[in-house]
């Protein structure tokens, strides 16, 4: 039983969970059509920019500035929004949060609440608090309607329904919302949406949504999204709850000219998307009468303690790692077990989470480095990925004594390093390898054998070993 | 020059061919080859499965090692990305300034063989004669780490004899990872479907690479699937000769 | 939640003991290397913004200042738009004598439902992503006005364009600070949550419509003063031709 087996018991592993998803062909298809083509139209956006590489520079810069001081910039901005006669809200953690909101809207006298897009409304378990308390929460995004009906979860931070095709979401609008004769167009599957959920925009009183950035310096909430939902909520309703995790914030408005150009082109590859609305506090005669701001820490805290692991804050959840990532767009989302899945998820969920509960997800990955290659905000996802890595194996052999000393792959890497800190050592054991294992390569191998080498043959031969080592050869010749 | 070389533990146990490729281009060349015998391995695959802890010594011991060295080159880019780009990571967790500093000092001296010969040496033709058709897999390290760019398909242009065939979605990674390959088997397996299949449908009677990690799962899908197709180092190529052709 | 908040900050400075005390916040450069202003002449800006408009699937028609009534007579014939709603502040000079005109003093959202589509001016326009920018300013009205209706049909001066995003929120800061409201819109409402495939129209309105003026150089002054009380103040004519910034 390897380490981070042992870590993450109670929980499935990645690799517990990958061969399922590998073996959906629908899911494969899908995954291959999507991720291949945002792969394509993102490149092609990027590419129009010939200052690209200065705005990624600044967008990171700017967000470490944030991070650095994030108790200055959350304070600014508690104040600015308060200024505006909005009201602001601290929640430590997802049922804290959740409980703030309930309470908001019990206040209010409501049982119907309307949602746009909010990942972090997702990672609080929102809806199961709002359905506990007996209201009704109605997803608007139309991804996350679909979710919803299907009571299944999203498996894309941008296209959470990239799992169904047009005849899974068509049978499922004929069940759910009652419209039978209903094609499989898109076309026909957007409108049957947007009549379905008009009428609820024009009854319900409290809207909820998330925010992709918070602007200290102005108090301005912005929200980035393509189908109206968003805007549709942040104006009719009475009353308006916006969950911002503590990352959202941003210095000042001038800011926002750089996150603007960075997101639509990573995220859905436009040079902008159909919709950006700003609003701070309230504005008479203008949208709700009331607003709320509720600023979420949910470990996010603890990510920023860490000071290799902190970049991940940075994110703007435009999830063009994902796109890129030859693991997720193979596995898909459901494998890791968290609304924040791919590259981004493998740093940020066990660090949110705890190691404990997601110690497998930093070994999801090759290692290749795509995903850096395209983060707006250069996230350093391999080198967090190493440095968890790192953490995993220190916190087990610490925490776990001896039994930790003792579990195998803990024993077979300090025999290795122990080989490797001499070089006399290390031809010891190139010889030995050499010539004795033959017997030991063969068993490790054969069916039944468990280990590394029964993993790596099971569809790959190793290569044939050599008469003699190179230094060897280079003894006997030179 | 005098170039020291680094062996790798992988490729001096699995494939010392490689590294008499190495020595037989430089050599040809005209530059001086070294090989420390103190070596033994950079480090890389206890750093990258989260033993970090235990592979400071073995930086410490590739630094002493290599102190001296006007400059080292390795058949490998991502035994090099280590030295570059995670030695300084290596350096903060162990809090051995000393050991920092040393690491700084031999960093701009350690080069893999492809940006060597083009960006340090200025060198496309190394006299070499490879008639086969080829197809080449950048790996990830060569080029998202150490970004040698096209230098490795420079130096293969210049081969004689060459038919070289463009790999389709090059970039994408083969799905060895090192440790990644077992752990995550099924994945990695699942990554490596797809470059096998690109790699067959070049047509190509060889694939070549920076590194032997890559090729040895390449490797070994295509002599799994009994394909005809081999897999060559770089270095091979580049070292090959009439000579070799004619024996 | 007091004992949140304090909990919340705590937490916070705790994880930030790696930043030195003395550090502040304008110590942690940010390079601005990138591009703060266009570089395009006015006629390739208007030229690029209908460009990039049109590639959203929203109609560009370029018109004259005299010419936008009857603009608007055409665009709502063709869309068999009867019953228009403006925002309060709206000049009668656009409005053409054959359509009803519903002037939003409070309309409710289920009237704005109802009509036939919206007329409004906007803030500035962006030519690089072919955006245009409402901030409820003059001609714009509240927001729900410009978005319950199914059509909206938006005049755009030639010169509220600027050419990239930085010259935008640079002119829109005024805006935000004072804490208006403010919309980007970039064509349609669209989702591509169905296969990735782009389907227009889902809860914005379907149809964006545009009317580019590039307005016919006019002595009279209070034309001249309707006209600028739309555009960002760099842009304003001073009465002296010639004259722009």
């Amino acid at each position: 039983m390897t380490l981070d087996a042992v870590v993450t018991r109670g929980h499935p592993t990645f690799e517990q969970r990958a061969p399922a998803a590998l073996a959906d062909s629908q899911l494969r298809h899908n995954l291959r059509n999507a991720t291949g083509t945002i792969r394509r139209r993102r490149a092609a956006a990027v590419g129009e920019m010939p200052d690209w590489q200065a705005l990624r520079e600044a967008g990171r810069a700017i967000k470490e500035r944030t991070l650095r001081h994030l108790d200055h910039y959350l304070l600014q901005l508690e104040a600015a929004v308060e200024r505006a006669d909005g009201q602001v809200h601290w929640a430590r953690d997802g049922d804290e949060a959740n409980a703030i909101v309930v309470d908001i809207v019990r206040r209010h006298g409501e049982t119907a609440v309307v949602k746009s897009k909010s990942i972090t409304s997702e990672e609080t378990g929102l809806d199961a608090a709002l359905s506990a308390a007996g209201i009704t929460a109605t997803e608007t995004d139309l991804a996350e309607l679909i979710v919803q009906l299907a009571h299944d979860t999203p498996s894309h931070i941008l296209v959470p329904a990239i799992h169904f095709n047009r005849a899974q979401i068509r049978e499922l609008f004929i069940r759910e919302l009652g419209v039978p004769g209903l094609s499989d167009r898109p076309a026909d599957l957007a409108e049957a949406a947007r009549v379905y959920l008009r009428r609820k925009f024009l009854e319900t009183r409290i809207g909820i949504t998330g925010a992709n950035f918070a602007v200290a310096e102005t108090g301005t909430v912005c929200v980035v999204e393509s189908e109206g939902n968003g805007r549709m909520v942040a104006t009719l309703p009475d009353v308006l709850i916006t969950l911002a995790g503590i990352e959202k914030v941003l210095p000042t408005w001038r800011d926002l000219e750089v996150f603007l150009q960075l997101l639509p082109r990573s995220s859905t590859a436009e040079r902008m998307n159909p919709y950006n609305s700003f609003w701070t506090g309230v504005t008479e005669g203008d949208g709700p009468r009331e607003f709320h701001l509720v600023l979420l820490d949910n470990g996010r805290t603890d990510v920023l303690r860490d000071e290799v692991g902190r970049q991940a804050l940075r994110c703007i959840r435009c999830s063009a790692c994902l796109n890129v990532c030859p693991v997720y767009s193979r596995v898909g989302g459901h494998a890791y077990d968290s609304v924040y899945p791919g590259p981004i998820g493998a740093i940020l969920t066990p660090q949110l989470r705890g190691l404990a509960q997601a110690g497998s997800l930093p070994w999801a990955s090759s290692l290749c480095g795509a995903c850096y290659e395209v983060c707006p905000v250069m996230i350093n996802i391999p080198e967090a990925l190493v440095h968890l890595r790192g953490r995993v194996v220190r916190e087990g052999q610490d925490a776990r004594g001896l039994r930790g000393r003792l579990d195998p792959e803990n024993v077979a890497m300090q025999a290795v390093a122990l080989a490797f800190g001499d070089a006399r050592r290390f031809e010891a054991a190139q010889r030995l390898l050499l010539r004795g294992a033959g017997p030991v390569t063969r068993a490790g191998a054969a069916p039944g054998g468990r280990g590394p080498l029964a993993a790596w043959t099971t569809l790959r031969d190793l290569p044939d070993l050599p008469g003699q080592t190179f230094r060897d050869w280079w003894r006997e010749n030179r | 020059m005098r170039v020291a070389l680094f062996i790798t533990c992988f490729n001096d146990t699995l494939f010392p061919q490689t590294g008499r490729a190495v020595v037989q281009v430089l050599e040809r060349l005209g530059h001086q080859v070294d090989f420390p015998f103190e070596q033994t391995c950079c480090g890389q695959m206890h750093f990258n499965t989260g033993y970090q802890r235990e592979a400071i010594p073995l930086a410490r011991r590739f630094v002493r090692v290599f102190a001296d060295a006007e400059a080292v080159v390795a058949p490998s880019a991502s035994c090099v990305a280590m030295v570059r780009h995670f030695y300084p990571m290596l350096a903060r967790l162990s809090g051995d300034e000393r050991l920092a500093a040393d690491i700084e000092a031999l960093r701009p001296r350690v080069f893999e063989l492809s940006e060597f010969l083009v960006r340090r040496l200025g060198v496309e033709d190394v006299g070499a004669y490879y008639p086969h058709r080829v197809t080449y897999h950048p790996t990830c390290h060569s080029l998202r780490m150490l970004e040698v760019g096209d230098a490795p398909l420079r130096l293969l242009r210049q081969v004689r004899g060459i038919d070289l065939v463009e790999l389709e979605s090059a970039e994408e990674c083969c799905g060895f990872g090192g440790t990644f390959a077992v752990k995550n088997a099924d994945t990695s397996l699942a990554m490596l479907a797809d470059k096998l299949r690109r790699v067959i449908d070049t047509g190509a009677e060889v694939c070549t690479a920076g590194d032997n990690s890559c090729l040895m799962q390449i490797g070994g899908a295509l002599s799994r699937e009994r394909a005809g197709v081999r897999t060559v180092h770089l270095a091979e190529i580049l070292a090959s000769t009439e000579e070799d052709a004619r024996r | 939640m007091s004992g949140a908040r304090e909990d919340v900050l705590r937490r916070v400075r705790a994880a930030l003991r790696d930043v030195p005390t003395g550090e502040t916040p304008e110590d942690v450069p940010v390079p601005r290397d990138y591009r703060g202003a266009g570089v395009l002449q006015r006629e390739e800006v208007a030229a690029l913004f209908a460009e990039r408009v049109a590639e959203y699937r929203a109609t560009v028609h370029r018109v004259t200042q005299d010419g936008i009534a009857e603009a608007v007579a055409e665009a709502c014939a063709r869309r068999g738009a009867r019953r228009i709603v403006v925002p309060p502040d709206l000049p009668d000079g656009w409005l053409p004598g054959e359509i009803e005109v519903v002037r939003d003093e409070g309309l409710s959202n289920a009237a704005l439902n109802d009509s036939d589509g919206v007329l409004s001016g906007c803030a500035l326009g962006i030519a690089q992503t072919g955006t245009i920018v409402l901030d409820g300013g003059p001609r714009q009205g509240r927001r729900a006005i410009t978005l319950l209706p199914d059509y909206h049909l938006c005049v755009v001066f030639a010169d509220q364009l600027v050419e990239l995003v930085p010259e935008a929120i640079a002119l829109l800061e005024a805006a935000a600070r004072t804490g208006r409201p403010v919309t980007f819109i970039s064509g349609p409402s669209a989702t591509s949550d169905i296969e990735l495939q782009r389907v227009e129209g889902v809860h914005g309105p379907r149809t964006l419509e545009v009317l580019l003026v590039e307005e016919a150089v006019t002595q009279s002054p209070v034309l001249r003063r309707q006209r600028n009380a739309t555009r960002p103040a760099h842009v304003r004519e001073s009465g002296r031709t010639g004259s722009r910034r």
